[in-house]
């Protein structure tokens, strides 16, 4: 009984419930508890995070292929709804929903060459097709104001221009986006696509024999994961009021991506979340204690628990905390007691 | 015309001719041996004939139409599926996940997907390790799942890789009645082995190869009386063992 509610792989759909319910209690309760403006700021950038972490997960975890070239939608998100409003006066969530059809775009025309190459190549190739994305947008000076960025004319409060002075206007929005992504990402696991995507990451070649064809399935899947990561790119475009290349377009945010995933546990819900949460923690923690001192701090301090992770949980630091959890959930219910089968 | 041709098919790797002009025909419901030594590229035919590789010259026919240009994913959907001689299994997925693959070329629909991978995993007698990860099979068990995969495909013709190989002779028995099943179904087969006994009792008919050439064809009594495949692969101990038995 216990090895069909507890399969190796899957979680039982009740304990997915529980922790749906428990982030949605989380999500209501902690803009609560903080109020002021530069915690709320921390609290949305880190949902943010966990939001873009999970878009790449789509692609990077689900189907495995690794991706380091994820800034590029981000930025086609951010810099499309950005010179919408600012050239023509179009609303950002107009602009918005562009910038996301525009990366599907791009991630067909990314993907289509570069998923002929695997493992380090792809990598490799990702992040050059968004370095060449980067240069592009730094040698457009009126229309993208190249290097220096594009800063978003200040309305205050108006909601339809996706502006607001509260804070909690944002937060409710990426709350809204987050639970967009996990739902968007549960419907793929428990669909064919993602039966194909995880065949995929396994065996190319025993995938193919079986009839899953390759590229349709990896195109449709970095589309859905580009469209979602321009939408996040929007989103910080309008939080922020300012967009320049290197911050939204730079391999900084790519890998940044990727090793939120990689730590917190790729291909599953929870880690990219957990994984997400880690790294704005541990950047706003050195930002406080060492100020503008030490800058970087905050990269090593990553970069030492990337690699503790990776030796000692390849899996993610999701996967220990699973088993910790279904042996609790077992142990504590009477009706799987010594039933196991 | 058979359900499989090979029409003069060459296949060049830089200066090595893999396969030189072959051609071969298996007749729909048929059970067909391809036996030669190792390197010969028996192999080789199989990865023409399921789209892996291109033919360098020649025409292959699955169903009276051309194939190679297809991808093996066209190629599984029009009713020719492999295994692989190294098995291929998706190793992070449990055995039920690993066959659910396979039916869903079919149906989109899980649930749907799901009973008839359940049944599969019952004809093959691997209903009790169905929540287990892949990885975790014996070979035994990796073998019968590399044959379920492909038969939950609902394949017109399979394509069988040395199957047996590496197996007890129990386990080898039962992969033998596995394919006498599929005969049963109506299911065209093509199988590699080395397990001679095996193959002569399976075939209908056997095609030999040696250093990419056909040198010879035809029942298995006849193959293993002749000249050319006595001295290429199977010897003259086994071709005194036949004769005195």
């Amino acid at each position: 009984m216990s090895s069909l509610l507890f399969p190796e792989k899957s979680i039982s759909p009740k304990t997915k419930w529980i922790g749906g319910i428990l982030l949605i209690l989380l999500l209501s309760i902690l803009p609560l508890l903080f109020q002021n403006p530069y915690t709320m700021s921390v609290l949305i950038l880190a949902i943010l995070y966990a939001y873009f972490a999970l878009s790449w997960n789509i692609l990077g975890g689900i189907a495995g292929q690794l991706s380091l070239g994820h800034s590029a939608y981000a930025g086609i998100g951010a810099y499309t709804s950005t010179a919408l409003f600012l050239q023509w006066g179009i609303s950002p969530w107009i602009g918005m929903v562009v910038g996301a059809l525009f990366a599907a775009f791009a991630a067909i025309l990314i993907g289509w060459p570069c998923f002929k190459l695997r493992g380090a190549y792809f990598a490799l190739a990702t992040l050059s097709a968004a370095m060449i994305l980067k240069i592009i947008v730094e040698n457009t000076h009126d229309l993208l104001g190249g290097p220096r960025g594009l800063e978003i004319t200040l309305l205050k409060n108006a909601p339809w221009q996706f502006q607001h002075t509260n804070k909690l206007f944002y937060y409710v929005i990426v709350a809204f986006l987050l639970f967009l992504v996990i739902g968007v990402t549960q419907w793929i696991l428990r669909s064919r696509i993602g039966y194909y995507l995880n065949a995929i990451k396994n065996d190319q070649e025993a995938a193919q024999s079986l009839g899953v064809n390759l590229t349709r399935y990896k195109l449709i899947t970095a589309a859905i994961s580009g469209i979602f990561t321009a939408i996040g790119g929007t989103f910080y475009a309008q939080f922020v009021l300012y967009i320049n290349p290197e911050k939204i377009i730079g391999s900084h945010l790519s890998i940044q991506l990727a090793v939120m995933c990689i730590i917190g546990g790729r291909g599953t819900i929870p880690g990219p979340i957990l994984g997400a949460a880690l790294l704005v923690l541990s950047e706003e923690f050195t930002r406080l204690y060492m100020g503008g001192k030490m800058v970087g701090l905050d990269l090593m301090l990553y970069g030492i628990i990337l690699m503790t992770v990776i030796r000692f949980e390849p899996q993610g630091i999701y996967a220990p905390l699973r088993k910790f959890f279904t042996r609790f959930a077992r142990s504590t219910s009477p009706l799987l007691d010594g039933k196991s089968s | 015309m058979g359900i499989l041709q090979f029409n003069g098919v060459s296949k060049v790797f830089g200066g090595l001719r893999a396969i030189d002009d072959v051609s071969f025909s298996v007749e729909q419901g048929e059970i067909v041996g391809l036996i030669g030594p190792n390197g010969a590229g028996k192999t080789t035919i199989f990865n023409l004939a399921s789209g892996f590789i291109p033919p360098t010259r020649g025409k292959i026919f699955f169903k009276g139409s051309r194939i190679e240009s297809l991808t093996p994913d066209g190629i599984c959907k029009m009713g020719l599926c492999r295994t692989f001689q190294v098995v291929k299994p998706f190793g992070d997925m449990n055995v039920l996940d690993n066959i659910m693959v396979a039916s869903l070329l079919h149906t989109a629909n899980i649930e749907k997907a799901k009973e008839e991978a359940l049944e599969v995993l019952s004809t093959l007698g691997l209903s009790s390790v169905k929540n287990q990860m892949a990885k975790n099979l014996t070979i035994a068990d990796r073998k019968r799942l590399e044959i379920g995969r492909a038969l939950a495909t609902h394949p017109r013709m399979i394509l069988l890789d040395e199957v047996m190989a590496g197996l007890t002779s129990v386990e080898t028995m039962g992969v033998v009645e596995m394919i006498r099943q599929m005969r049963q179904k109506n299911i065209t087969i093509l199988l590699i082995e080395h397990i001679m006994q095996a193959i002569m009792n399976l075939s209908d008919r056997i095609i030999v190869i040696h250093h990419g050439e056909k040198i010879s064809e035809g029942d298995p009594k006849a193959v293993a009386n002749d000249e050319r495949v006595i001295k290429a692969y199977l010897g003259e101990e086994y071709h005194e063992f036949t004769q005195g038995q």
